[in-house]
């Protein structure tokens, strides 16, 4: 089932929620919005849930208006970000809810319930679980069965909540490759919220990348990584350093120095220059080069880190890069910096 | 884009959780019939009176002489209690002895405890041929109808309320407040007074309010053992009772409402209390 | 929540297992305690108080019920006025604890799982009868429906008897237990959160069979503990029931009552017998209390 979210704006008293969002989610994909606390992301996923209502805008699943449907009437699963267990059944019974609270006339033999919440139990592997209570399982196995629960009632669409972050590192590792597997498997629609990158980028076929109640970018993980659409992504996904300088016609200046890159089309005027760590090389000193003076060297993994110290208007900041090891400066050398690949914002 | 109207008919709901409507009026409706209007009812007989009147029946020698009572004896039993109950509080979470959890679970027997039962237990205990009272007999100390009776019924009446309040406090307090005190080099002592009663004083404050509110009003375990002279042993709630007995609804009234007006008084005082007792221990 | 599993646990081997060091420790002197006198002191302080102010009391109840012997006790709980009286309370009782449940539930589900302005003010007037006290909780009934009262003409014209009758008793009883139960549900209804019923209902549950499938087994403890504890308090209400009862020997009299009637006609014996009835109850709370309590913090862990 395709998704049409249509200017959909909603404000919690006078915080703006969601301003003016609009997104198309195709069918069978698996999306992310990704996005930090705050940036109106899980008040997205609530709306197209049935579980909140926009101000105004529209929500359209196949063309059809959503707005006019209940949650009960949307066919969503909905996995919750604590998993919202019911506490007092068991496995078993938490999965057949959704089948056993049908309308009688529409409801499917026990039977039939039986078998369907055991082909769920082996589909999540954890059939050996059934008569476990939520508060028996680790955090991993209630993921399951949280997710088993919502595709029992076979869902037009899957929404998670934060799926993997009340979960360890190891754990939530080993679940969302997991969960990818289960995506191909079923191909059913998916929109995933976290704020967690590593997820976003590793699990989806396309990231949202959601800031302050509007979306910035959306993207496959390789687009919206190697291009960010603007500074704010830049800044959100991977580390950047983030340098203030001027456009002067078709230079950038730093600290009033000419540095020798390409102003990417931006105005005149005050911007900021991203780069990433690992895309800065150390070079010569020369000409219309940055370069600084080295105040720290760290081991960090394979490579080296390297703190350089650069005069800008006003002060100095400080630039960090990664530097293959074997070839890390000293402290206190004067060295060129030379970004490999970088982007230019306005102000 | 202009943003677009919501799109089909329903009026948008704040939450999928239904049933707002109408267990909201039927909070407000049973609550109005059971609580409110009974209690407006009181405020709206008292206005059969002027306010010199009013003022005139409050003041007489008797009514004050009961209020004082019910009030001045509350008072001195919800200290006791404060100091007493900190005692058991104190000895049930952090020490082990034999009979710990029997102990603790009496403590809340005089919340079970019907109110006349205690009443007519403490009298026989205290009567000058009770267990305890042929005890202090001889010491010339009269308990049972005397003003010290009230003050033993109302002490037993008002326990649990400090136990019970201070009591989850103390368990939850974190040992680290208590291990950084002594690791800075403070003795027991200090970082009992310095440390754990200041971390528990709202909660204690709490408890002394409750069963100061609960003893004002108490009237059941309190009638059988105060002798009931009035000017000398006769509480303000007794007082009502026997001006409604002898029909005069108006005096009755306006000790009543003298009551009630003490305790919204304490009411708000518990709460303002108890939300400073949460945003406390919320502070970390 | 411990991330340490058990084989952390066990799989910590000390290292130095093959030879063993004596080392002078010292004696221990844990942080957390007194010296021994000082907590044998406050040992005996806290149990002296406990036992003069409530064991003490309590054996006497039932020292005194027999303290004539076995006959008199049981002609005591067997006479007429006693079984009416038991009948009476036992009838106040059960219509109070059914009215303060379903309005219990109704209460704490509009403030448990809604937000709305006012709310605290709300939860303040629903813990309004708990300071009332318990002869004015009486009074305010009479002066409403009492001869002299608002309505009481009107009442008298039609017949219907409130005051000194089954309804009057009722009433003030379920004013004196109003909270009971919504107090215990509605902390318990808010920490559990609106959750489990948005996934109930996402999965397609009607809002009745979200409550009574998901919401209800969630607080079915707490809500036992509430008519409990509304119970007990029902059972044993002497100053409100007192002012609106009329005293009526077998017809109006409720088992405190008639303990009163009996202690001050010098039946000291029968009294207590009576008394002896409800502190056993009071006992069984007390049981019953603890037992749900545990359950409780089972359920809220």
């Amino acid at each position: 089932m395709n998704i049409d979210v249509q200017s959909v704006t909603k404000n919690f008293g006078s915080f703006k929620a969601l301003n003016d969002v609009s997104l198309k989610i195709q069918s069978g994909e698996l999306l992310a919005l990704l996005g930090p606390s705050g940036s109106g992301k899980t008040t997205l996923l609530r709306i197209i849930a049935g579980l909140e209502w926009p101000d105004s805008g529209a929500v359209r699943f196949d063309g059809q208006d959503a707005l006019s449907l209940s949650v009960k009437e949307r066919d969503v699963g909905f996995v919750f970000q604590h998993y919202a267990l019911f506490r007092h059944m068991n496995v078993f019974d938490n999965i057949a809810f959704g089948l056993r609270v049908r309308p009688r006339r529409e409801r499917k033999p026990e039977s039939f319930i039986k078998n369907k919440v055991e082909q769920l139990l082996e589909l999540v592997q954890i059939g050996s679980l059934a008569d476990r209570y939520p508060s028996q399982l680790s955090g991993g196995q209630r993921q399951r069965v949280a997710l088993a629960r919502a595709l029992a009632i076979e869902p037009r669409v899957l929404l998670l909540d934060e799926p993997f972050g009340a979960l360890d590192a190891k754990v939530r590792k080993d679940l969302r490759r997991w969960l990818r597997n289960l995506h191909n498997e079923l191909h059913v629609t998916s929109i995933l919220v976290t704020h967690d990158q590593e997820e976003a980028l590793e699990v989806s076929d396309r990231v949202v990348v959601m800031g302050n109640g509007k979306i910035e970018q959306v993207g496959s993980p390789s687009e919206v990584y190697d291009n960010p659409a603007s500074a704010f992504v830049h800044d959100f996904i991977g580390e950047s350093v983030a340098l203030p300088i001027k456009v002067d016609g078709s230079l950038v200046r730093i600290g009033g120095r000419n540095i020798g890159l390409d102003t990417q089309g931006v105005a005149q005027g005050d911007a900021r220059l991203f780069v990433r760590p690992h895309d800065i090389e150390i070079g010569q000193l020369g000409d219309n080069a940055l370069e600084g003076e080295v105040l720290a060297v760290r081991r960090f993994g394979p490579t080296h880190r390297v703190d350089v110290s650069v005069p800008i208007d006003g002060g100095k900041a400080t630039i960090e890069a990664a530097v293959p090891a074997g070839h890390e400066p000293k402290i206190g050398e004067r060295v060129g910096l030379i970004p490999e690949r970088y982007r230019v914002f306005a102000a | 884009m202009s943003s677009l109207p919501i799109a089909g008919t329903r009026a948008a709901p704040k939450t999928v959780i239904p049933g707002f409507g109408i267990t909201f009026g039927l909070t407000l409706a049973w609550l109005g019939l059971i609580v409110l209007i009974p209690l407006a009812g009181l405020f709206l007989k008292t206005f059969e009176l002027t306010f010199e009147q009013f003022i005139g029946i409050v003041t007489s020698a008797r009514v004050l002489n009961a209020l004082k009572i019910s009030f001045g004896i509350a008072l001195a039993a919800a200290a006791i209690n404060l100091v007493f109950g900190f005692f058991v509080v104190w000895a049930l979470t952090r020490y082990e002895f034999p009979g710990r959890r029997l102990f603790d679970a009496i403590v809340d027997i005089p919340f079970a405890l019907p109110t006349a039962v205690a009443g007519i237990a403490l009298t026989t205990l205290y009567a000058p041929n009770g267990w305890i009272g042929s005890l202090l007999e001889p010491l010339g100390i009269k308990v049972a109808y005397t003003p010290l009776g009230i003050l033993i019924a109302l002490v037993f009446i008002g326990l649990p309320f400090v136990v019970r309040t201070v009591q989850p406090v103390l368990i939850d307090l974190e040992s680290e407040l208590e291990e950084a005190a002594s690791s800075l080099g403070a003795n027991r002592w200090q970082v009992i007074i310095k440390v754990v009663i200041p971390t528990l004083l709202p909660s204690l404050l709490t408890g002394f309010a409750l069963a100061f509110a609960r003893a004002v009003g108490e009237y059941g375990s309190v009638i059988f053992i105060a002798g009931n002279l009035p000017n000398i042993s006769e509480i303000a709630p007794l007082l009502i009772i026997i001006r409604l007995e002898e029909f005069r609804y108006a005096d009755a009234t306006a000790i009543a409402v003298v009551m009630l007006l003490a305790s919204f008084v304490l009411l708000f005082a518990i709460n303002g209390l108890q939300r400073w007792s949460e945003s406390r221990s919320a502070a970390f | 929540m411990s991330i340490a599993t058990e084989a952390d646990v066990t799989d910590f081997v000390p290292e130095t297992t093959a030879t063993t060091v004596h080392v002078a420790t010292g004696t221990p002197r844990p942080v957390r305690t007194e010296p021994a006198p000082v907590r044998w002191a406050i040992i005996g302080i806290a149990l002296a108080f406990l036992s003069i102010f409530i064991v003490l009391p309590l054996v006497t109840v039932f020292q005194q019920a027999f303290a004539r012997g076995w006959d008199v006790y049981a002609a005591a709980i067997t006479d007429p006025d006693a079984l009416h009286a038991i009948k009476l309370t036992l009838t106040a009782a059960v219509i109070a604890v059914v009215l303060n449940v379903v309005f219990g539930l109704v209460m704490a589900w509009a403030v448990a799982k809604f937000e709305f302005k006012g709310k605290s003010f709300l939860i303040t007037l629903i813990d309004l009868p708990f300071s009332v006290s318990p002869v004015v909780a009486g009074l305010i009934f009479v002066l409403l429906f009492g001869a002299q009262g608002f309505f009481g003409s009107w009442f008298i014209d039609h017949d219907i008897k409130i005051i000194f009758a089954l309804p009057g008793i009722v009433l003030a009883t379920v004013f004196v237990t109003f909270p009971f139960v919504a107090r215990e549900l509605i902390p318990l209804m808010q920490e559990q959160g609106t959750a489990e019923e948005e996934a109930a209902i996402s999965l397609g549950a009607s809002g009745w069979s979200t409550f009574f499938r998901v919401t209800l087994p969630n607080v079915k403890w707490a809500l036992l503990y509430g008519v409990l504890l509304c119970n007990a308090r029902a059972m044993g209400e002497f100053g409100a029931v007192s002012v609106v009862s009329g005293h009526v020997r077998g017809e109006t009299n409720t088992m405190p009552l008639h303990i009163e009637i009996l202690y001050n006609e010098y039946q000291f014996s029968a009294s207590f017998a009576v008394a002896s009835l409800l502190a056993f109850l009071a006992l069984v709370t007390l049981v019953l209390k603890t037992v749900l309590e545990n359950r409780l913090s089972e359920t809220r862990r």
